[in-house]
């Protein structure tokens, strides 16, 4: 619709990419907690769990990817908030721009920094025995289940990015987001739990996307898990987005 | 309701007409009428929450009007928001900058979004003339509230677009800043840019605006120049007083004659007027 989107865009991605850069503790923070869950479980409870792979690192590692997703985004709703709150939002919006590029600079900062975390945690569980003789298209499709993931619970944080009224409120959605992996197959498979837990751990987005994942590293047959896990991403990424678009519109004319 | 001709629109920087907005609870606008001409200062004057920010969102087409029409440098704010975002700048109630940049940064990025060519250099001239050129390579988070007005208007200049606005330009700034934005504000007004800004300061108004309207309960309840408006009132009394220094020449001339560095000149010249 404007000619200038992809060009806006790129130097407000270069804005906020200096921002990560800048204060890479934003990354560290996101990839903290899901590495200190990764060795509490490995080297603490991992002993007790059965789980049915060769180790329990290569079992948990899926569930753990997820987590760092969740954490990741809450410092894309952070970071959006601050543009809010600083004026600096309303500054661009108010310049001959491509108005929807200040969005979609924020969602691609949000991408490139929950790619940077998630590298970590796949090296750290590399370094605690994590081993996978997947191939190139099976880590593909990983990447392209993640990559998907991320979008969609970008899109979420969007908007408390845009409406939170404090810097906790614009954090803490995603609180309920990180602990969603412990009630399905993240830590532990679902055959042992009671039978309404089981129902919702079984039925629950992470659930899928973290067997999908699993299989898929394990060439294992993914089966309709993937399928699952892919209308999952999907449907979360289309609401999250369409609701996003609609918050936006309210903030700006 | 065109009942003026178009060379008067055409002069006109700024026209509205029965502009009004209300949000949930509140009335902000009941129908401001106002016009600005090409090349002058007009001062919004008026309290916390008279509608000050709405109008000039309005204008600077973040905010849709409930009623009423609003042209700027020609433009339709409501039909045409993409021409009138090229006419303008503007300089919110806060210091819009990033912190996490450094000053020169943030003059490259305004210069990109703008899509100039040689943003660079653009970026180092705005730095010489509002005296950040030692600062520039410094982190935003570094400056005094002073120096981030500073960067924060000409972050507005850049492109130089013919209408600037400036929504309450001073307000947390101390005496020294506030002047050093005074000097900028005239400056930008010499060059033919116009300026619409608002202000919660009566002697703002006064030191800088071409003509004054004061925004109170969302309608403009008086329109002119100073001295239009001083005849509303009955003539003043004259009365023999002492001339004691205020606390403000006192703090100025303590202050002024330790610093040393890039803010003197603007201070000491705007001194030098009254």
């Amino acid at each position: 619709m404007n000619t200038h989107f992809f060009g806006d865009t790129a130097v407000l991605l270069g804005r906020s990419m200096r921002h990560i850069t800048r204060s890479p503790d934003t990354i560290i923070t996101t990839a903290i907690m899901p590495i200190a869950l990764l060795l509490l479980f490995v080297y603490v409870f991992g002993g007790a769990i059965k789980h049915g792979s060769e180790t329990y690192v290569t079992y948990l590692l899926p569930g753990i990817l997820l987590i760092t997703i969740a954490s990741g985004i809450s410092y894309t709703a952070l970071r959006l908030f601050t543009d809010m709150q600083g004026g600096i939002f309303q500054r661009f919006q108010s310049m001959p721009i491509a108005r929807s590029s200040v969005l979609w600079s924020h969602v691609l900062t949000s991408l490139a920094a929950n790619l940077i975390s998630l590298a970590v945690v796949v090296l750290i569980a590399i370094a605690m025995g994590f081993r996978s003789g997947a191939g190139a298209l099976a880590w593909l499709a990983v990447a392209g289940i993640l990559f998907l993931f991320t979008l969609a619970l970008t899109w979420i944080a969007v908007i408390p990015g845009l409406t939170a009224k404090s810097v906790d409120g614009a954090g803490a959605f995603s609180y309920p987001l990180i602990f969603l992996p412990f009630i399905s197959s993240a830590f532990v498979p679902t055959a042992t739990m009671p039978g309404p837990v089981r129902a919702f751990a079984d039925n629950q987005p992470v659930t899928s996307i973290a067997n999908t994942i699993r299989d898929l590293l394990a060439q294992q047959p993914a089966g309709t898990s993937i399928w699952t896990a892919l209308a999952w991403c999907l449907g979360i990424l289309i609401i999250a987005y369409a609701l996003a678009m609609v918050t936006y519109h309210r903030k700006i004319a | 309701m065109t009942a003026q001709p178009m060379t008067a629109q055409s002069a006109q920087a700024i026209h509205v007409q029965g502009l009004e907005k209300a949000y949930k609870e509140v009335h902000a606008l009941r129908g401001v009428d106002l016009d600005v001409a090409r090349g002058s200062i007009f001062a919004l004057l008026g309290p916390n929450g008279a509608g000050k920010t709405t109008v000039v969102n309005i204008l600077s087409t973040l905010l849709k009007p409930d009623a009423g029409t609003a042209t700027v440098n020609g433009f339709d704010v409501a039909a045409q928001g993409a021409q009138v975002r090229e006419s303008i700048s503007l300089t919110g109630q806060f210091a819009a900058v990033d912190e996490i940049l450094t000053g020169r940064e943030n003059l490259v990025l305004a210069a990109r979004l703008r899509h100039l060519k040689g943003a660079g250099r653009i970026a180092d001239d705005l730095l010489a003339r509002f005296q950040l050129t030692d600062a520039a390579q410094r982190r935003v988070s570094t400056y005094s509230g002073g120096m981030r007005r500073r960067l924060d208007i000409a972050m507005g200049l850049i492109g130089n677009p013919p209408v600037i606005f400036l929504d309450e330009p001073t307000t947390g700034l101390d005496p020294q800043a506030r002047l050093e934005v005074w000097q900028a504000v005239r400056e930008l007004a010499g060059r033919g840019t116009t300026v619409l800004l608002t202000t919660q300061y009566l002697d703002e108004a006064e030191q800088l605006a071409d003509r004054i309207a004061i925004l109170h309960q969302g309608r403009i309840i008086a329109n002119g120049t100073l001295t239009e408006l001083k005849q509303l009132f009955p003539p003043a009394k004259v009365e023999y007083v002492e001339k004691q220094p205020t606390l403000e020449d006192i703090f100025l001339a303590i202050v002024g004659d330790d610093r040393t560095g890039s803010s003197d000149s603007a201070a000491d010249s705007d001194r030098a007027e009254r």
